[in-house]
């Protein structure tokens, strides 16, 4: 609903019937970023939403056309900046369909230990939040967070000893990637992903057994089926609304194939569906990042030397659409090359975008308590959704 | 359905020839019929998942529409592409047929300027409410001041 017909309904009294116009954001804790929601309440109930964003626009697609294939996938990242690994791998693979680059298997099965380790980290980031915004009737409110943020640190780590770097990786480059596995990682990888199997298990006995969670979560903001696809969301929010659509089943991508892992489905469409979708989603990382490291090939990281000039990708005249599948959903880069060594026109399909363009059709109808319930279980992430 | 069976009933529907890629199916389309081929890809080819819409700005011969529908059972995907023609800046929403279309409609417009006519609620999404011209046309520089934000 736009502002304007929000305010002309707003009349101030205090009789308990009256519409009342609340700002919520754009610096609410719960808005993990900048997100500014105007809430229309009839007493305690939600009746009207009008989403604010654009509070964190850089022009991403603008900024992509000034700037070269070789130099663009390290700002890629700072789309998703939760899952940066996603938005690089998304970008340097449309540039590769294009000009039709083939990346060695080595590289294909590091991108994918790199994308599943990236997954994990950032359902840990979403576990955490998700229940600190819900706070208190968790048993003290911070607890899973603070469990969720030990075990996201130990695969930054991880990350850090790949690539150098805790949180923007820069580690895709076209035609593979910039780094190999140091010495000893291939351990220490197996290592951390059993601890947080182990962990897992823990954080399912505490959050399910208790009463609290489930009952602001289940029945909670219902997605249907219907909706879920007109609207087009992606990821676990569709995956827990009964449809089967996953792009590293669906599209496969970085020889996915390749591995055994099962897609998780729910029907509920609520809160509690797409929470058990993320937490299967979990276990089925730790496998593909296993059998990636047991069936790691040997050979080159890149069909491509390294790189020392900014222009010194070529791509031919054409167009491509690649995606891949982030944590959040289906992150796509759509790319119209003119020959020349930036592209002429990118799009980015940002998978918090779409899911968060749900939020005005399911909000209604709660009490404002369950917003944030709500807003936590979409987990928008606000870099990728403003771009 | 194949997208060598959609590419077929497009043919025999609209006399429109798609090209297929794989599983994908891409449909050049006049201006006036773009409502009625996302219609036809909604109803007829079971296209029902909204994935995005953009455009393309190709300079003196104006703007390009670009929608990608999808139908997940089948693993179809439906590209459907308009020219605007020079200077044209008017195109038919989708919003009605998909609420997807809703907020991919209003970046479009804060980005190139399209006014989607039918749109329900047609302003500006991720810039300000007052902001001058439209980022993603070829002839706004990068640099273009904007006081207060640059």
């Amino acid at each position: 609903m736009p502002d304007t017909q929000i305010q002309q309904i707003v009349e101030l009294g205090y009789g308990g019937n009256e519409r009342l116009m609340m700002n919520m954001g754009p610096q609410h804790p719960s808005s993990h970023g900048v997100f500014r929601m105007i809430l229309a309440l009839e007493g305690e109930t939600v009746v009207g939403v009008d989403a604010v964003i654009g509070y964190l626009h850089r022009c991403h697609e603008k900024l992509g056309e000034t700037l070269t294939y070789v130099q663009y996938p390290s700002i890629a990242s700072k789309t998703d900046y939760v899952a940066a690994m996603t938005s690089e791998l998304a970008y340097v693979s449309a540039v590769e369909r294009i000009a039709k680059i083939e990346v060695p298997r080595r590289a294909q099965y590091l991108r994918v230990i790199a994308a599943e380790l990236q997954r994990i980290a950032s359902h840990c980031l979403w576990l955490g939040t998700w229940c600190l915004d819900m706070g208190g009737a968790l048993g003290g409110g911070a607890t899973v967070f603070l469990y969720t943020i030990r075990e996201r640190e130990m695969v930054l780590d991880r990350l850090e000893e790949l690539t150098g770097a805790r949180l923007l990786y820069g580690f895709h480059q076209v035609g593979g990637t910039r780094y190999d596995i140091p010495a000893g990682w291939d351990a220490k990888v197996r290592e951390t992903v059993g601890f947080i199997e182990r962990r897992i298990d823990e954080y399912e006995a505490m959050l399910e057994r208790n009463t609290f969670f489930v009952a602001r979560t289940q029945g909670v903001g219902v997605i249907s089926r219907e909706l879920a696809q007109a609207v087009g969301v992606s990821g676990p929010l569709i995956r827990g609304s009964g449809v089967n659509y996953d792009v590293r089943r669906a599209e496969p991508y970085s020889s996915y194939a390749d591995f055994d892992f099962v897609v998780p489905v729910e029907t509920a469409g609520d809160c509690y569906a797409r929470y058990r979708v993320r937490m299967v989603e979990f276990r089925q990382s730790i496998r593909i990042v296993r059998q990636a490291l047991d069936g790691l090939p040997a050979g080159p990281i890149s069909s491509r030397p390294g790189v020392k000039s900014v222009g010194q990708v070529r791509v031919p005249k054409g167009e491509g659409y690649a995606r891949v599948e982030g944590a959040r959903g289906e992150v796509g880069c759509y790319l119209v090359s003119d020959g020349g060594p930036k592209p002429y026109r990118m799009k980015w399909r940002g998978a918090s975008f779409s899911n968060l363009a749900v939020l005005p059709h399911i909000v209604p109808g709660h009490k404002v308590a369950d917003v944030v319930a709500i807003m936590g279980s979409v987990d928008p992430v606000f870099g990728e959704v403003d771009r | 359905m194949t997208a060598a069976d959609a590419s077929a009933r497009i043919r025999e529907t609209f006399g429109i020839e798609a090209a297929v890629e794989g599983a994908t199916v891409t449909v050049v389309v006049p201006r006036e019929s773009w409502t009625e081929l996302a219609t036809f890809a909604l109803r007829e080819l079971g296209a029902h998942y909204f994935n995005w819409l953009s455009a393309i700005d190709w300079k003196e011969s104006g703007l390009e529409v670009v929608c990608r529908l999808e139908n997940l059972d089948a693993g179809l995907v439906v590209t459907l592409r308009t020219r605007l023609g020079p200077g044209e800046t008017r195109c038919p929403s989708l919003a009605g047929l998909y609420r997807g279309a809703d907020w991919m409609e209003r970046e479009c417009y804060d980005m190139f300027g399209i006014r989607f006519e039918g749109h329900p609620d047609l302003r500006r999404i991720l810039l300000a409410e007052d902001w001058e011209g439209h980022p993603l046309r070829k002839d706004y520089a990068v640099d273009t001041p904007f006081a207060p934000y640059r």
